[in-house]
């Protein structure tokens, strides 16, 4: 993966940086030891790798404004992390970097059940914010399989999506305001507990910048009800395409379940050996999930089984105990555990119009015979956001490049199928190159455009997103 | 007027224009007092060119008749779930509504308050041509995207300052079979407000939590909408009766046709139609609505998405200065919707805000030909 050569000169007022750093926050918040600084090398994308020259972990939103202006009037590219769990290296540091971690800001600093919001830290993790206000009968929506460490900077960063969307929305459906502290150290208040942008809808473009426009450091999130219950029931078919028209034909009798996820052969296989959720042996199992009452569960269940049946299902389970709804959910939910014991394996996030699904699920295919890798595909059919599973091995050389040039070819597969490179992972430095494949360069730069509003020079995050010969233009004007 | 009838005829007058445009769908919104020059309408580019009922996606072209949309997603049981407001009767004009206009002004109705959001919400994609003549396009016709950033977001109630809408995509929503509502009489704002916030705080998933401060005969009035299957409207209002009994009389409306029109009428302001004063949209927290509502001499309010949002009506020409320094107070914004005033239509944003805003609008439209004077501050 190609990254800017580090600049010799920032490498040279290392010692000056460190100094100048250390006299805005404590000391053991600056870290600078390459042993220490190791740690930091790279996100959970691991084949690629790099220790930045420091990495600040600043205790409020004021000291990470003073370490950025530092870094600014220093001209140091700065990468902001959250928990370092982003699959698409959007995280990943060059040798003349200063990290900047906001693991340390976790508080929450405000509750208001009346108004449906909480207002926290953004280091906290997704999961904990829904821990801070369960008690009082509320949740926090978005769900993205790492939430357990994930936390809501680079669910913010990213647009983190999760399983139950369909319904509730990613992060920007649910995100309200943001302290937002620029590379020049500029704090600014976005939003708030309000609904709406008084003047352009700068919240919006900020989630889902990838770190590019500036860092968050609070966050005022949307908290929902809990619902009363939820169940959901297991659909096994002998083939994709069956399934997919299952999929479709329930979205459109008028039920919206709260999710509904999908998995293939090679992937039931391996979550079956793993977590022994009881599933059935079969081409393709849906999960389908629905809200509320009992008797409104009953109700919403009884049409989607209607429509199941309709399509010669080889399984067709309604779990009748929370036991038996969460051994159904195990397997889902340990899908990629479980593909890790078998192999290394790289996840793709591409998304795709939910009628394109039995088309998209045949070219992978066909692909995975043409390159010799086996694909297992595990997905939220419903809004159509897939995540094949490329099987590889990290110890054969040359896997790894057959693995990406195959994964490559499946994104691109997605775009043409209508849809998109990435649907809640991020572009990263993993999707950078193919996002001509789906934006015209003029598309890519308008969106540069609004990165030079927010970061004239091109110092936050500057070699993710856009292709390193799109963005070269810009980023050596700024030096 | 300048009516394009494809794309490529719109990039081509916003590439020769010299002088500022004024851009509009159906021209129902003249909201605020952009500079005087040609009018640019997109009306000429219409038409649904896809509907996925399985897969919950239109795309129209950005000049299609909201209304064309609407009967299209019917045909298949389907909705805009955000319910955009008509503002024909508050603004006292005729025209047709399109669907860019909408999206133009992130216009959005009741059920804002609930999970589905507002019009951004449910914003998929756009293509757009920006001040040097470029078509442009960003995001795409699927439910998760997060490839690259995200300006559907920036285009979505920049009121056309930034770029003329020619299409978008749009995630649209399955109709309920029922709604059920729960009207409560006589309560101050204050208690109101409380009320909306409890039923708000249910499972029952309400989609609507709106209050007169007078209603048809002058007693205020309480609404409260779920909707749903028969059966679960049934329970959830059943539930909701029970829990607020101890607010006041709750009374279940079970027509369901009156149902319809009283969310009509919240949606789409009914109670300033054709009256004489300036009408104000307030959004604010919730539990601060009735406290800034109080301040402010002279008003009459209609609240909606549980108190986040005030429609307020004062006498012409009065106010604006009490209006937003009440609301600065406490946060959030005020827009003047209807009347005309010295003062900006849109709420001044705060200084690193309005430099960043000011940017924007200077690399989306460099010329400064997009209805200048509208909205921030002219580059």
């Amino acid at each position: 993966m190609e990254m800017p050569r580090p600049n010799p000169a920032i490498l040279s007022r290392k010692a000056e940086l460190i100094e100048k750093l250390q006299g805005v926050m404590p000391s053991d918040a600056v870290i600078s030891d390459p042993m220490e600084t190791r740690a930091y090398e790279c996100d959970a994308l691991t084949a690629y790798k790099c220790a930045p020259m420091a990495v600040v972990l600043p205790g409020s939103t004021q000291e990470v404004s003073e370490a950025l202006r530092i870094c600014h009037d220093m001209g140091v590219p700065v990468v902001p992390r959250g928990a370092g769990t982003s699959l698409a290296g959007g995280v990943l540091p060059t040798e003349d970097s200063v990290i900047l971690g906001v693991s340390r800001l976790t508080d929450v600093l405000e509750a208001d059940y009346d108004n449906r919001f909480v207002r926290v830290q953004t280091g906290r993790t997704n999961l904990s914010v829904t821990g801070a206000v369960e008690e009082q009968g509320f949740f926090y929506a978005p769900d993205p399989s790492s939430q357990l460490a994930c936390a809501i900077a680079g669910n913010i960063a990213m647009n983190s999506g999760g399983a139950h969307c369909l319904k509730y929305g990613v992060t920007t459906n649910n995100l309200m305001g943001v302290t937002l502290v620029q590379m020049d150290g500029t704090i600014l208040e976005l939003g708030g507990a309000h609904m709406d942008a008084g003047g352009y809808d700068l919240l919006g473009v900020v989630c889902g910048s990838e770190g590019q426009l500036g860092i968050v450091t609070e966050a005022t999130l949307r908290i929902l009800p809990k619902p009363e219950g939820a169940r959901p029931v297991l659909m096994g078919y002998d083939n994709n395409e069956v399934a997919g028209q299952a999929v479709s034909d329930i979205i459109k009798a008028g039920v919206l379940p709260v999710a509904i996820e999908f998995m293939d052969r090679p992937c039931i296989r391996a979550c079956e050996a793993f977590a022994k959720a009881g599933y059935p042996d079969c081409e393709a199992l849906l999960i389908v999930e629905v809200e509320g009452s009992e008797a409104e569960i009953d109700e919403q269940l009884e049409t989607i089984m209607e429509i199941a049946q309709t399509h010669n299902p080889v399984e067709l389970r309604q779990s009748t105990s929370a036991e038996e709804s969460a051994r159904i959910w195990l397997g889902r939910k340990s899908a990629f555990g479980a593909m890790g014991q078998i192999n290394d394996y790289m996840c793709l996030d591409g998304t795709i119009p939910v009628s394109q699904l039995p088309f998209v699920l045949r070219r992978i295919g066909e692909l995975s015979e043409e390159f010799g890798l086996d694909v297992a595909n595990v997905f939220h059919a419903g809004d159509g956001n897939m995540h094949p599973l490329i099987l590889y091995n990290a110890n054969t050389p040359g896997d790894l490049e057959k693995c990406e040039a195959l994964g490559a070819e499946i994104l691109k597969l997605c775009v043409e199928a209508g849809g998109c490179l990435t649907g809640e992972h991020g572009v990263g430095i993993e999707k950078r190159d193919l996002m001509l494949d789906q934006y015209a360069p003029e598309d890519l730069d308008i969106q540069m455009a609004v990165k030079d509003v927010f970061d004239p020079r091109w110092l936050l995050n500057p070699a993710k997103v856009f292709p390193l010969a799109t963005s070269e233009a810009r980023r050596i004007a700024a030096e | 007027m300048l009516t394009p009838q494809s794309e490529a005829e719109l990039s081509e007058i916003v590439t020769g224009a010299k002088a500022p445009l004024r851009i509009i769908g159906g021209g129902t919104r003249p909201i605020g007092t952009p500079q005087a020059g040609d009018t640019l309408s997109t009306a000429g580019l219409s038409g649904v060119t896809l509907y996925e009922p399985g897969a919950l996606t239109l795309v129209a072209q950005a000049g299609t008749p909201v209304e064309e949309v609407e009967a299209a997603l019917a045909k298949e049981g389907q909705r805009l779930a955000f319910e955009p407001m008509d503002h024909r009767g508050l603004l006292g004009t005729s025209g047709t509504p399109t669907i860019g206009g909408v999206v133009a002004g992130n216009i959005s109705g009741p059920r804002r308050v609930s999970s589905v959001g507002a019009c951004r919400d449910s914003l998929l994609g756009v293509r757009f041509v920006d001040g040097m003549g470029r078509i442009l396009k960003n995001g795409g016709r699927v439910m998760k995207n997060v490839t690259g950033y995200d300006l559907n977001k920036l285009m979505c109630g920049s009121w056309g300052t930034l770029g003329v809408l020619s299409e978008v995509a749009l995630k649209v929503l399955p109709q309920t079979h029922c709604t059920g509502g729960l009207v409560i009489e006589g309560l101050s704002d204050d208690e109101a407000v409380k009320v909306l916030s409890r039923a708000l705080a249910t499972p029952f998933e309400v989609t609507g939590a709106a209050h007169f401060q007078k209603g048809p005969d002058g007693t205020p009035v309480t609404m409260i909408r779920v909707e749903g299957s028969d059966a679960s409207v049934r329970y959830r209002t059943g539930e909701l009766e029970r829990l607020l009994s101890d607010t006041g009389t709750v009374r279940i409306e079970p027509d369901a046709g009156r149902n319809s029109a009283d969310w009509q009428a919240v949606r789409d302001v009914a109670p300033f139609h054709g009256t004489q004063g300036d009408v104000w949209k307030l959004s604010v927290k919730p539990s601060d609505a009735p406290g800034i509502v109080a301040r402010i001499d002279g008003g009459e309010a209609l609240y909606d998405w549980g108190g986040g949002l005030v429609w307020l009506q004062v006498p012409q020409g009065r106010q604006a200065e009490a209006i937003r320094a009440a609301v600065d107070e406490k946060g959030g914004h005020a827009t003047l919707v209807r009347g005309r005033n010295a003062v900006a239509t849109f709420h001044p944003p705060k200084p690193g805000v309005e430099a960043i805003e000011a940017g924007l609008r200077q690399r989306f439209d460099p010329k400064g030909v997009f209805n200048p004077g509208l909205m921030g501050r002219v580059a």
